[in-house]
């Protein structure tokens, strides 16, 4: 099955009840995916919307209405989505966006990259606040993150993004849906559906008055550290003995599997973490491992943005190096590899102890 | 004793927050006695947008939700779609649905989502202090077109309530006016008529309100009551635009 499809069936066992999407490459075969079967079950829809700014709008309204909703698209689509990111923050709300990213910025090309980690990490739209993100990177992750994105999105009430990239949605793996959609979901307990048997209730942002918003910032603030505390998720690959670590997400972490692999057949002592949540991120991780490697490679199909957030897990604590290619250039292990046996090698990492 | 006029029960006691002569407190009025006429309450949920109305869940005790501005009728769409047996209105000014919300507004219509939409329309931008709104008419002097607009510059009002009307999903389109007690029992016959659309599920409805802002109009109340009938009502004619529901009118 290809990625794209597995978000679609995935998400459909979720109890996703609602789809609202807009056509882009690399991601098309899911909106044409819930066209084909979501459409048809009892109780659910899908739209195919004017705009992604449209779909967006209408994930927020199913989700007031209290049900599973979700939208995807890829880089330039999701720019246009996230004044609708912004407000489902601002008012709580669950929803599940899935980002099938390729190479920006403008229109860009439709070749897989990695270059709208800020965007996701960052909250990507106005103001203070912070989506959940996974990285995965197979297709049986696909599956399996957009299960855990419905539940954390409920769980928190915040938006979740699933970052991936134009590769791994358009990859066929053989994947297996460990989740079985339930008999019937039960509606949230915030839901609007009319004021019956209890008082009127509203769902709002605006206030004029900036204490009261200072208190709703806050109020995120709070679930943003306890989301850190608890969710916080990555993959560790023979790091034990390592003497230099490779900090990788997604597919990239996937190409430097390989690499790491082939540097083990050669008797480089190299290991990997790979982020799972994005945001938050696992900095924490990263500090318990720069207590035993000193040498960090960090791998991404970019410029250099998790880069970042690795410079300010580590601090000084740790030697960082830097290799990315973006615009959707794809690297292949063995070019990754190279980089890894100049870095093992000009910094005597060889040497016996 | 017996009472012949009163708060309605979907109103909240508050007071309004608008300019005095403003039209939004006269059409939430309306707004609520159908509420409560219709019995409504229950199952009715509210979009109001940005603007000068964006306190509407302040005044209307229902449901509501805030939508982010123009996007009120994909809100509508994503909540009709996923809970059906509500009842969903928009409250939207002009730069809402006619400007910023255009596409959503043309496409909810041309599905013929079943949603009602109340489009005020006042010519300008409210809340903001009265900016060029696309309903702004000819020559008429906002902040942003200070020397009146120039339709080589600024291109003409539009007539949104003309344009949906040309599309299958929309049913019910009415332009009235709150600017007289005839007009004001007017509106109320149209929201009545495009609400029951709704529950009919005929498809897509929406009332244009002509609404009167005095405070960004630089006129006095009653001068703007005038104005609608001389000047506006002759760019945005009152009247039924389109019914296609097959029901009997309330006249």
């Amino acid at each position: 099955m290809n990625g794209n499809s597995a978000i679609g069936e995935a998400a459909i066992r979720a109890g996703c009840q609602c789809y609202f999407g807009y056509p882009i490459t690399p991601q098309n075969e899911l909106i044409e995916y819930m066209a084909k079967y979501l459409s048809r079950r009892k109780g659910c829809c899908f739209i195919q919307a004017e705009s992604e700014i449209s779909a967006i709008n209408m994930v927020y309204g199913a989700s007031v209405a209290g049900v599973r909703a979700m939208t995807s698209s890829s880089s330039p689509g999701i720019s246009l989505k996230q004044e609708g990111i912004s407000y489902l923050a601002a008012c709580e709300l669950p929803a599940v966006i899935v980002n099938m990213s390729r190479g920006g910025p403008g229109l860009g090309g439709i070749s897989a990259a990695q270059s709208d980690y800020f965007q996701a990490t960052r909250g990507g739209g106005h103001g203070d606040y912070r989506t959940i993100v996974l990285a995965p990177s197979s297709v049986q992750e696909l599956a399996d993150f957009t299960h855990r994105a419905f539940e954390l999105a409920d769980k928190y009430l915040i938006p979740v993004i699933i970052l991936g990239d134009g590769m791994i949605g358009q990859m066929m793996e053989p994947v297996e849906f460990k989740h079985e959609a339930p008999e019937e979901l039960p509606v949230r307990s915030r839901a609007l559906r009319g004021a019956k048997g209890r008082p009127s209730r509203f769902i709002k942002t605006f206030t004029s008055n900036p204490a009261e918003l200072e208190e709703i910032n806050w109020s995120l603030f709070r679930r943003y550290q306890l989301i850190k505390k608890e969710e916080t998720t990555h993959e560790t690959f023979m790091v034990e003995d390592a003497r230099l670590i490779v900090v990788s997400f997604g597919i990239a972490a996937r190409i430097a599997k390989g690499a790491i692999k082939n540097a083990r057949a050669n008797g480089m002592k190299v290991g990997m973490l790979r982020p799972i949540t994005l945001w938050p991120f696992p900095s924490e991780k990263l500090q318990e491992l720069a207590k035993t490697t000193k040498h960090f490679l960090v791998f991404e199909m970019n410029m250099g943005q998790m880069l970042e957030d690795v410079q300010l897990a580590l601090g000084d604590k740790g030697e960082i190096a830097f290799y990315g290619r973006p615009g959707g250039v794809i690297s292949t292990p063995s070019e990754v590899f190279r980089v890894i046996a100049r870095l093992y090698y000009q910094n005597g990492l060889d040497a016996k102890k | 004793m017996k009472v012949v006029y009163s708060r309605p029960k979907s109103l909240k006691r508050r007071p309004f927050h608008y300019c005095p002569g403003c039209g939004h407190s006269i059409v939430h009025r309306v707004m609520c006695e159908l509420i409560d006429e219709m019995n409504l309450q229950e199952r009715i949920v509210g979009i109001p947008p940005p603007g000068c109305s964006v306190f509407a869940y302040y005044y209307f005790d229902v449901d509501m939700v805030e939508s982010a501005h123009g996007r009120g009728a994909a809100v509508a769409t994503g909540f009709k779609r996923a809970y059906p047996e509500a009842i969903v209105f928009t409250y939207q000014g002009d730069g809402d649905l006619a400007a910023i919300g255009t596409a959503e507004t043309i496409h909810a219509a041309n599905r013929g989502e079943k949603i009602t939409a109340i489009f005020i329309n006042n010519a300008v931008y409210g809340m903001t202090g009265g900016q060029m709104a696309p309903t702004t008419l000819e020559n008429q002097m906002t902040t942003t077109t200070p020397y009146g607009r120039d339709p080589k510059i600024e291109g003409y009002p539009i007539r949104i309530s003309e344009m949906l009307a040309l599309l299958k999903g929309a049913v019910y389109i009415e332009r009235t006016a709150v600017n007289s007690p005839a007009h004001i029992q007017r509106t109320k016959r149209a929201i009545r008529k495009a609400l029951q659309t709704q529950i009919d599920g005929l498809g897509f409805s929406m009332v244009e309100v002509l609404s009167p802002c005095p405070t960004n109009w630089r006129m006095t109340p009653i001068e703007s009551w005038q104005w609608i009938d001389k000047v506006m009502s002759k760019e945005f004619p009152l009247g039924v635009i389109k019914d296609i529901t097959g029901a009997k009118d309330a006249d």
